[in-house]
């Protein structure tokens, strides 16, 4: 027995009958994200996931590609960055038929869908309690599961991409700018945060909520508020807060700062934002309003020119870096409410 | 820890089982607690436990439900951590080393479930891995581990497919991929038919004899844990209130008397009469218990315990000099049944002035004189 196996210092031996297995793995939530990615893949919701985005491409592609055509064979000055267009570009009838905005649409979906039911969902089969007895720290779990979503909801997005660039060059024969690909990738990575905002708001709602239905509905509820009301809510309570009064322009302006302040409560109106400048090297300043007057002076004058990439980068920054804050602190959030949880229900 | 046993409230009115001593150069308990307390605000679910369970020993940690028992386990392997006391397992501190005591002992939950869409074999792959075993001992250790739980043939099916019994057993093999040195079960028989029961309870002893392993286990069902446990624990309330062997427990908790049945018939009343008669003669026994329902089977009550056998000897004589109808002489086993119910009473019995929750006692008996 081990208790008689305690290492006599007095044996030569290198390693005396060492205590059986003091061999303590590390690592633990790389197993768990393995184990969760390859449920994930096989599950109906990753199926169906597959389905939505792949009509979700492939659709505005269609109208991206006639509108494509025609604008590219018009004006090439003027439109350059083409390559970009195949995903800003849509039906001119429906405007939510283009592949950023069907993106922007779709990835809190895909958030809450991989991680709503992520600890309760142990927790219910009762699994939980056999898993947190295995030698692992109970971050591993939380953090596994994290990971896990992220990395399918990234295959995805990423496949998504592949696809409509392959259209572009293959069929339209267009070919993406340096450029094109540095804002193309700097998107991917921001949607990327922004879907593990909300992954990480699922995961709260998950350990919060001892039902994965109540953190479904509530989650979708939040969804579903934020996208059609929250716009609505944050226009109606920047006003009341700081209508625009002021006589003299400077004032008008510093009231509508106030109002932007407001509007960018909601992550996805960050996410636009980003997306927007990002993803079309035309937008300016002015495509996320105006900072200062100086800059409204600046952009009267402006000649319709390209943004650097650089410049873009800089322009979205505010937003990226609140995007980020949202996610860790909700991801943070869910994790202490975790580590404090007692494992029984 | 002297200190803080001075600053105590005097609560030692109640039987609370004696902290175990440990023998000098003796084996070092697997797992051993000193005044190991949980509170959940002011409901005290374990109150000041002490507890040693040595090498090789099965432990059986016997109480109705909310009596401390979960509870107990999960500060043993660092899952909640004590309000105050400590605890020791293997030798290491569960609140400072979960992952190490972790990694030594198996543990099967109450209510254990699995990932339903993986097979059995999946599932013990998954514990396997999350323990650090190599991909080649982690199959000879599952092959291995569903052998001795005998689901070798249903390994590859998904666990939806399993039955109740099935789940447990593999929730034992669970416990034991990782090859543990103590294996800690909660309730490991509960909602199993009666044969699966003596199915698990054999495969704990076999477990006990070829690994050598030391395992704990807790149930409310208590003929079970008589049958497999070498020492037993009484929990009541967060208490250890009794400790020991059956018999040992039947001694501390028993009334000092052995119980023998004895079926009879008896046709007339001048039989009765006479039988009565004849058994109360026989030295040794205490009181006789006439039928009262017609089905002929007497209770004796032998004082002491020691002379039962020699008791059952002299009623076989008794009845076939006297010609009563003898159809039956059975001895009745002390039964932990009865302990129990003696063992969580007792306190409630004699005991005053000291608040217990859940006490059956009504208030106004309070204050006996």
């Amino acid at each position: 027995m081990s208790a008689t196996t305690i290492p006599d210092s007095s044996v030569a031996h290198e390693a005396p009958r060492p205590r059986r297995e003091l061999r303590v793995p590390h690592g633990g939530w790389r197993v768990i994200a393995a184990k969760e990615l390859g449920d994930d893949l096989l599950s109906v919701r990753f199926i169906v996931l597959l389905i939505v985005l792949g009509l979700a491409a492939i659709i505005p592609l269609y109208s991206a590609a006639d509108q494509i055509r025609q604008h590219a064979s018009s004006a090439k000055d003027v439109l350059p960055a083409v390559f970009l267009a195949l995903f800003t570009l849509g039906s001119p009838d429906y405007t939510f038929l283009r592949v950023d905005s069907f993106v922007a649409i779709i990835a809190p979906l895909l958030g809450l869908a991989f991680a709503f039911d992520a600890i309760n969902g142990e927790r219910s089969e009762g699994t939980l309690p056999r898993l947190l007895a295995q030698p692992i720290y109970r971050d591993d779990v939380i953090n596994g599961k994290f990971a896990a979503g992220l990395a399918v909801i990234g295959v995805v997005l990423l496949a998504i991409v592949g696809i409509v660039s392959g259209f572009g060059i293959f069929r339209l024969g267009i070919t993406p700018a340096p450029e094109e690909i540095l804002r193309l990738v700097a998107w991917i990575l921001v949607t990327f945060v922004y879907v593990g905002l909300w992954l990480a708001f699922g995961l709260l709602l998950s350990v919060v909520f001892r039902r994965a239905a109540t953190s479904a509905l509530i989650g979708f509820g939040v969804w579903f508020l934020f996208t059609t009301f929250g716009p609505l809510i944050l226009d109606i309570a920047a006003k009341a807060v700081s209508p625009v009064t002021g006589s003299t322009v400077p004032e008008q302006i510093g009231q509508l700062q106030t109002q932007q302040f407001i509007s960018r409560l909601l992550p996805g109106q960050l996410y636009s934002e980003v997306t927007a400048v990002l993803l079309n090297p035309q937008n300016n300043p002015q495509a996320i309003l105006p900072g200062s007057l100086g800059q409204v002076q600046q952009a009267q004058q402006q000649i319709p020119t390209l943004l650097a990439f650089d410049q873009s980068i800089l322009l979205v920054w505010p937003q990226v870096v609140v995007l980020v804050a949202m996610t860790v602190a909700c991801f943070a959030l869910a994790y202490v409410a975790f580590m404090r949880q007692e494992v029984r229900a | 820890m002297s200190g803080v046993e001075a600053a105590d409230p005097p609560e030692t009115e109640l039987p609370v089982a004696a902290p175990p001593e440990d023998v000098p150069g003796g084996p070092e308990p697997v797992i051993r607690t000193r005044r190991l307390t949980k509170k959940y605000g002011d409901l005290v679910a374990v109150n000041k436990l002490d507890l040693a369970i040595y090498p090789g020993e099965v432990f059986g940690l016997l109480g109705q439900n909310g009596a401390g028992k979960t509870t107990t386990i999960l500060m043993l392997l660092g899952l909640s951590e004590p309000t105050s006391g400590e605890a020791s397992v293997m030798g290491l501190d569960p609140a400072w080393e979960p992952r190490e005591v972790k990694r030594r002992v198996g543990y099967l939950p109450d209510a254990v479930g699995f990932y339903g869409g993986l097979t059995g074999r999946q599932n013990l792959r998954y514990t396997a891995r999350l323990n650090g075993l190599r991909r080649a001992e982690a199959e000879t250790a599952i092959d291995e581990v569903l052998e001795q739980v005998g689901l070798t043939s249903r390994a590859n099916d998904p666990v939806e497919q399993y039955s109740r019994g099935m789940r447990q057993r593999l929730g034992i093999a669970d416990a034991l991929v990782k090859s543990p040195d103590l294996l800690i079960l909660d309730e490991p028989t509960t909602s199993i038919d009666p044969l699966g029961v003596v199915e698990i309870l054999e495969l704990l002893r076999r477990l006990v004899n070829d690994r050598g392993l030391s395992i704990m286990l807790s149930s409310h069902l208590l003929s079970q844990v008589q049958s497999v446990c070498d020492r037993i624990g009484i929990f009541n309330a967060g208490r250890m209130i009794g400790i020991g062997t059956v018999d040992q427990l039947a001694a501390q908790f028993g009334d000092g008397t052995a119980v023998i049945e004895v079926g009879l018939e008896l046709p007339t009343a001048t039989d009765v009469e006479r039988a009565a008669s004849t058994l109360l003669a026989i030295p040794s026994v205490e009181t006789v218990e006439a039928p009262t329902d017609g089905s002929g089977t007497w209770r004796i009550h032998v004082r002491p315990v020691g002379v039962e056998g020699r008791v059952r000897k002299d009623i076989l004589l008794a009845a076939v000099s006297q010609g009563l109808g003898l159809t039956a002489l059975r001895p009745v086993v002390p039964s932990l049944d009865e302990i129990y119910r003696t063992a969580i009473e007792r306190p409630v019995v004699k005991k005053t002035g000291v608040k217990r929750r859940g006490s059956r006692r009504p208030a106004g008996e309070r204050r006996p004189e």
